[in-house]
């Protein structure tokens, strides 16, 4: 989305990205961006919170208006919760899952090299 | 309690992957720094066109991964966003205003804070490919984007 993002911006549209993975955005570099510090899936605000949603809208149209300078960040102030412990479980690997994760990965590779057979490609992300 | 800090999402894929099995870490898209192009009117009086990594919720979406337009109005009822990576276990994309804002973009054209919406919104594909991104999916959503009028583009990733 960042690449999409510059090119854009490069060809004459001005942009904003409006998420929640800071650092891949920021590492990629993009013209403005704002940050809403939640899980992933929700950038716009919590599902049916219509008041958040729109005071998001709002911000990031405001960002938009603010920017002056390439690599501009802006971070949303609102929580998702009181219980912070998405961030920690978030493709968390440990102990409890590392042996439950390989096998997962062995019947996913032979997943895609069936599937590659057949002449589709399958998504190689977090599921 | 755990405190508040900035999840490094790079750092827990490539963990990830490797505990799946993977041998080869995946690159993010990096660069040094961003290209920069001033608006050219207020944001009130410009067309907005909003773009998505979410895929629409029909069979061709479902089935392929590939840059679609949909109209903005009415916003669809649900989008597909299985494939995608999102913490399934935080949340969910069951409200399509959570991860696409076309109904509160609407509302802040009609309070007059947004020139108007792009006739279309754009479905653009996660490909582990950047070539494939920048080689022939960013430029098609320009070129949608240009046909519509879009003056500025905000796009959401989930």
């Amino acid at each position: 989305m960042s690449l999409t993002a510059r090119h854009l911006e490069a060809n004459g549209i001005p942009t904003l990205i409006l998420g929640s993975a800071i650092d891949i955005v920021e590492h990629c570099s993009v013209p403005r961006y704002v940050h809403v510090d939640f899980p992933l899936g929700n950038p716009c605000g919590k599902p049916y919170d219509e008041a958040m949603q729109l005071d998001i809208a709002e911000q990031a149209l405001q960002a938009f208006a603010d920017a002056t300078k390439p690599g501009t960040t802006v971070r949303l102030p609102h929580r998702w919760s009181e219980d912070e412990s998405w961030r920690d479980a978030y493709a968390r690997v440990d102990e409890s899952n590392a042996a439950m994760l390989k096998k997962l990965g062995e019947q996913r590779r032979k997943e895609q090299e069936e599937a590659k057979a057949r002449g589709v490609s399958l998504l190689n992300q977090i599921t | 309690m755990a405190a508040a800090y900035d999840v490094p999402y790079m750092q827990r894929t490539r963990d990830y992957y490797r505990a799946l099995g993977y041998s080869r870490d995946y690159r993010w898209a990096h660069h040094e720094d961003a290209p920069f192009q001033p608006l050219a009117k207020p944001v009130a009086a410009s067309t907005l066109a909003v773009i998505s990594t979410a895929m629409p919720d029909s069979e061709a979406g479902r089935q392929q991964r590939a840059v679609y337009s949909t109209p903005s109005t009415p916003e669809p009822d649900s989008m597909y966003t299985a494939e995608l990576a999102w913490d399934k276990n935080a949340t969910h994309t069951e409200d399509v205003n959570s991860f696409l804002p076309l109904r509160q973009l609407q509302r802040l054209v009609e309070a007059d804070r947004l020139g108007a919406l792009a006739q279309h919104f754009h479905s653009v594909p996660t490909t582990y490919s950047q070539r494939e991104t920048v080689e022939t999916d960013a430029p098609e959503i320009l070129r949608r984007c240009q046909q519509d009028g879009a003056e500025i583009a905000l796009l959401v990733p989930l």
